[in-house]
């Protein structure tokens, strides 16, 4: 059972490797139009799948703090800043120093009780770049669609070596 | 994590890439694209990536797989390989 | 052909694979991907700096919101790139006009389920929209789901049916729309003085303190950003459906 814990802890790794090979191989090697394209999206939630799998944290849960821990740390915080304000400038060297106002009055930090751990919660960079990436590729994945309606208009055909075949003979 | 659950899912993410670049019917490759899809949402949100599983399960298997069929039955649904 | 494919297929797997060992643990927090200062940064500091609990939404939004523009105007460029390529007709083109349209009736089942599931569809789409900033979720992930509840009415009626209610080209005014939008806000924080894009100090024409200025801003972005893909991905879908013509759908 370790060795297969240990299998699967790696395993992650290789099967993105053998994803993005075989969407590499349909994409150049097969003729029909169609599959190129399923092969290139293949290929695109590969790498989603390395990069994601990179921000993994041991025992870290979803990057959303829970609502115990938000509300928690400061009571109704709209119509008690004054006195949130007030009292924090009294103690204020006892807790964090955290307390300071900018220049317009206002609190520049937004309940400081609250205390979070970095190791608590998944890496959230890494899955903001890949929302961008997915719509991207979804983007791309339609213009390329038009593009064999396209080429199916003028040449009757999705094949590729079809395609060759007309345009070398001459239309 | 459950590793159990990762490793049969990264099974059938390869047996899924495989079949659905391999069978002759467009339609079913679209089909079987995005059962793929739908396993790697899955797979992300067992790894703690809930707004990224969202938005593949979202995009990935809904609105994708609808663009590939339209285009599927406005061509042809046949292919050589 | 295939077998020069295959063979530079492998060499490319291998030479990928070898090079697995030297990935980091799996699971480690101590990684260079999760100990670099901005992910700690992220994780700790977001809550305190912009009172958002959601920190996929708040980097998304906030933190990179210079990348998030232009992922939207990439969206906006592929929808207008799929009406040029597919719209265009040569006058001698069979395949152009032609088309039979023929009286379908809808089907009595499929009609009454997208009838009763269309506006449920598009309430969850705006539940989706609103409550980034607590769970899961956000302008894109909702503007999708929105756009398939258009494509729903396509699909269950016709093509002609569906521009009848939700005309395509005022749809794509939307898409527009939302681009301005997010444009707009981050002109209004040029033009108080500060950063492009810097939510900060919109305080002065909102009624909140900096930190809440940026949490409403937030909110106000990721609905442009909803705008423009629904009204891409309905239109994308007009145009792929009906090669261009915009006679006959699915």
């Amino acid at each position: 059972m370790e060795f297969f814990e240990a299998i699967s802890a790696k395993f992650n790794y290789w099967v993105y490797v053998i994803i993005m090979m075989i969407g590499l191989y349909a994409m150049i090697a097969k003729n029909n139009m169609v599959k190129k394209l399923i092969g290139m999206s293949v290929f695109q939630t590969a790498i989603i799948l390395f990069y994601v799998s990179i921000g993994v944290k041991d025992g870290a849960t979803i990057p959303i703090l829970y609502h115990d821990q938000v509300h928690t740390g400061h009571h109704h915080d709209d119509h008690g800043e004054e006195a949130h304000h007030a009292s924090s400038e009294d103690h204020g060297t006892s807790d964090t120093g955290h307390h300071e106002t900018d220049k317009y009055g206002y609190p520049t930090r937004h309940a400081p009780d609250v205390v979070i751990d970095g190791d608590d919660f998944a890496n959230p960079l890494v899955h903001v770049l890949m929302l961008t990436a997915i719509v991207v590729g979804v983007a791309t994945l339609g213009v390329g669609l038009a593009i064999i309606q396209k080429l199916h208009r003028e040449f009757g055909t999705i094949e590729e070596n079809e395609i060759h075949d007309i345009i070398k003979s001459g239309k | 994590m459950i590793w159990q659950f990762d490793l049969i899912i990264l099974v059938f993410l390869v047996i899924t890439a495989i079949i659905s670049l391999q069978v002759k019917d467009l339609l079913a490759a679209s089909m079987i694209f995005g059962v793929y899809s739908f396993l790697m949402c899955l797979l992300w949100a067992g790894m703690a990536a809930v707004d990224v599983a969202f938005t593949e399960a979202a995009v990935g298997a809904g609105v994708s797989s609808v663009f590939l069929i339209a285009t599927v039955f406005r061509t042809s649904r046949r292919s050589s390989d | 052909m295939k077998s020069l494919a295959l063979i530079s297929v492998v060499i490319t797997g291998w030479l990928l694979l070898s090079a697995g060992g030297d990935f980091p643990e799996w699971g480690d927090p101590d990684s260079p991907a999760n100990s670099y200062r901005l992910s700690q940064h992220f994780v700790t500091e977001t809550f305190h700096e912009t009172a958002v609990p959601n920190m996929v939404t708040a980097v998304l939004a906030d933190y990179r919101g210079y990348d998030t523009m232009f992922e939207t105007v990439v969206i906006f460029t592929a929808g207008i790139a799929i009406i040029s390529i597919l719209r265009v007709f040569r006058t001698d083109d069979p395949g152009a006009g032609g088309q039979t349209v023929y009286e379908k009736r809808p089907d009595l089942i499929v009609d009454t389920t997208c009838r009763l599931m269309i506006p449920i569809i598009q309430l969850f789409a705006l539940y989706v929209v609103a409550h980034g900033h607590h769970s899961p979720g956000g302008g894109f992930q909702g503007g999708v789901i929105f756009g398939a509840s258009f494509i729903l009415i396509a699909l269950s009626r016709d093509l002609q049916a569906a521009h009848k209610w939700v005309p395509e080209q005022r749809v794509l005014n939307l898409a527009g729309i939302g681009i301005l939008i997010y444009a707009g806000f981050g002109l209004a924080s040029m033009f108080l003085g500060y950063n492009f894009l810097d939510y900060a100090i919109l305080h002065k024409i909102m009624a909140a303190t900096p930190i809440e200025a940026r949490y409403h801003s937030m909110l106000g972005v990721e609905i442009g950003v909803a705008f423009t893909v629904t009204a891409i991905m309905y239109s994308i879908y007009s145009n792929l459906a009906s090669k261009g013509t915009m006679k006959e759908g699915l």
